[in-house]
């Protein structure tokens, strides 16, 4: 906890130090903040890595009514194996008949494998002043697991295709006070809001690309590590739509769309964001 | 030449008409308003109603904003129909408190204090003052709008109405309706005209 403190107080005072040379103009300004990015992207100082390591532990401790540890899960790739597991989700699991992306899956885990009231797991769905998420925790260390391996989703199955197409359609899907899409945003080339550079998702490139290979991230300006499920949370907020259930299908289903558009993109993480 | 260019045209815009046809028909949207009925299902009744699209998001969702012309024009004629102009006839208010709208972004999100502080952050997608750096480029720069409009009052009662509701002018406009769907009160939108019209404002300097 101390290294950690400390590690963020470091990064946070790289970013003070960076708004008080905020330049003349706006390129200067997002060269700035391009340089700021390279100075947090060590991953010897990213603290994402902590989390990796909380979630190694959590694999493996017995707990639950069965007391058992989740080692026995099978993400996909065969019981217990996580190596490349992260890299072909969401997918179709036959044991449940659904599409579930890896937190889905660990509930479902947790709850079948390890018969565990997940009430208390839920409500730690994102870590904050002490709190600590099982779940950004798990993730981080499964993620973890296919570092270095390339995207390769599936849509091969009638509900991972029905998937696909909801979360393409939700992409697009207007709504909200603000009339906002996805698509809004994330739709053209070149656009930024204030002084942040959207990336196209919409499309396949190199821009979906390096933002699906790089979550889960540790967020500085949260002191958290974040994962799809809360990145897709706070853009439904910004966008001014309703909070979205944790775990509700169209995120499952908007992830699966991204991550097939990103397909290809090598995944670095956890890696270390804003 | 000219006859062979003009069927290129047409057949590219029959092709992207199709394209976006295609892409919207993959899945019923009965399934589509399923999941996010499912998705949204924690939340109240009066936030559910917010993703209920009226017809305006739900043409420009399915076509992606790429309009057949009678979906154009009925969306312009319904979107001119659904314009209130202040009562006392004046559409500029406070440029000063028209700035602070333009610069805050909160109001009207699940974590906002229901009743807390709204502004209409124009800055996170429009450039207005050549003093604010932090500006985005989601929509056209507005320096000098004003100025560069001489000041005419038609031309604010214009910036009024799109601020109001801008697919009177732009079916499909990725800009919120703030008038439209009730998040701007007419004071604000009054002072935000000021912002962009008052002679004083930075946004003319």
């Amino acid at each position: 906890m101390t290294i950690r403190n400390l590690l963020v107080g470091l990064v946070l005072g790289m970013g003070i130090g960076l708004s008080s040379t905020l330049a003349q103009s706006p390129g200067d300004a997002e060269k700035e903040i391009e340089k700021y990015r390279e100075m947090i992207s060590d991953p010897m100082s990213n603290p994402g890595f902590l989390n990796v390591d909380r979630g190694e532990a959590l694999w493996k401790l017995a707990r639950g009514a069965k007391k058992v540890s989740l080692e026995p899960c099978d993400l996909g790739e065969g019981t217990g194996k996580l190596e490349g597991a992260y890299a072909k989700l969401p997918r179709y699991f036959k044991d449940a008949d659904r599409v579930m992306d890896l937190e889905q899956r660990l509930l479902w885990c947790m709850q079948t494998v390890q018969g565990l009231d997940t009430a208390d797991v839920v409500k730690r769905k994102f870590g904050g002043p002490g709190r600590i998420s099982d779940m950004e925790d798990l993730v981080a260390f499964i993620a973890n697991k296919s570092s270095g391996m390339k995207f390769a989703i599936k849509v091969e199955h009638a509900k991972e295709q029905e998937m696909y197409a909801v979360g393409e359609a939700m992409f697009f899907r207007r709504g909200g006070q603000w009339d906002f899409s996805c698509a809004t945003c994330h739709g053209d080339e070149n656009k930024r809001i204030r002084l942040q550079a959207l990336p196209v998702l919409s499309k396949p490139g190199k821009q979906v690309q390096e933002t699906m290979g790089s979550w889960p991230t540790y967020r500085v300006s949260q002191s958290q590590l974040r994962t799809m499920q809360h990145r897709l949370w706070d853009c439904y907020r910004q966008m001014r739509w309703p909070e979205p259930d944790y775990l509700g299908d169209g995120l499952t289903a908007l992830t699966l769309y991204l991550n097939k558009t990103a397909e290809g993109a090598t995944i670095t993480v956890p890696s270390i964001k804003r | 030449m000219r006859i062979l260019s003009i069927l290129a045209a047409i057949g590219i815009t029959c092709s992207v008409g199709s394209v976006a046809a295609q892409q919207a028909a993959k899945v019923d949207p009965a399934v589509v308003d399923k999941y996010i009925q499912a998705t949204f299902k924690g939340a109240s009744p009066e936030w559910q109603a917010r993703i209920v699209p009226d017809e305006a998001q739900r043409v420009c969702s399915q076509t992606r904003g790429v309009l057949t012309p009678e979906q154009d024009k009925t969306l312009v004629e319904t979107a001119k129909a659904s314009l209130v102009f202040p009562a006392d006839g004046s559409v500029l208010g406070d440029w000063k408190k028209g700035q602070q709208l333009a610069q805050r972004g909160t109001g009207g999100q699940f974590s906002d204090q229901p009743g807390g502080p709204i502004g209409g952050n124009c800055y996170a997608c429009h450039q207005l003052s050549k003093a604010e750096l932090s500006y985005g480029t989601l929509g056209p720069t507005l320096l000098e709008y004003g100025k560069i409009r001489k000041f005419r009052p038609e031309e604010a009662k214009a910036a009024y109405a799109k601020i109001y509701n801008a697919q009177a002018v732009q079916p499909c406009s990725n800009m919120p309706r703030f008038g439209h769907n009730k998040f701007l009160s007419e004071q604000d939108m009054k002072d935000l005209t000021a912002y962009l019209f008052d002679p004083q404002s930075p946004v003319n300097k």
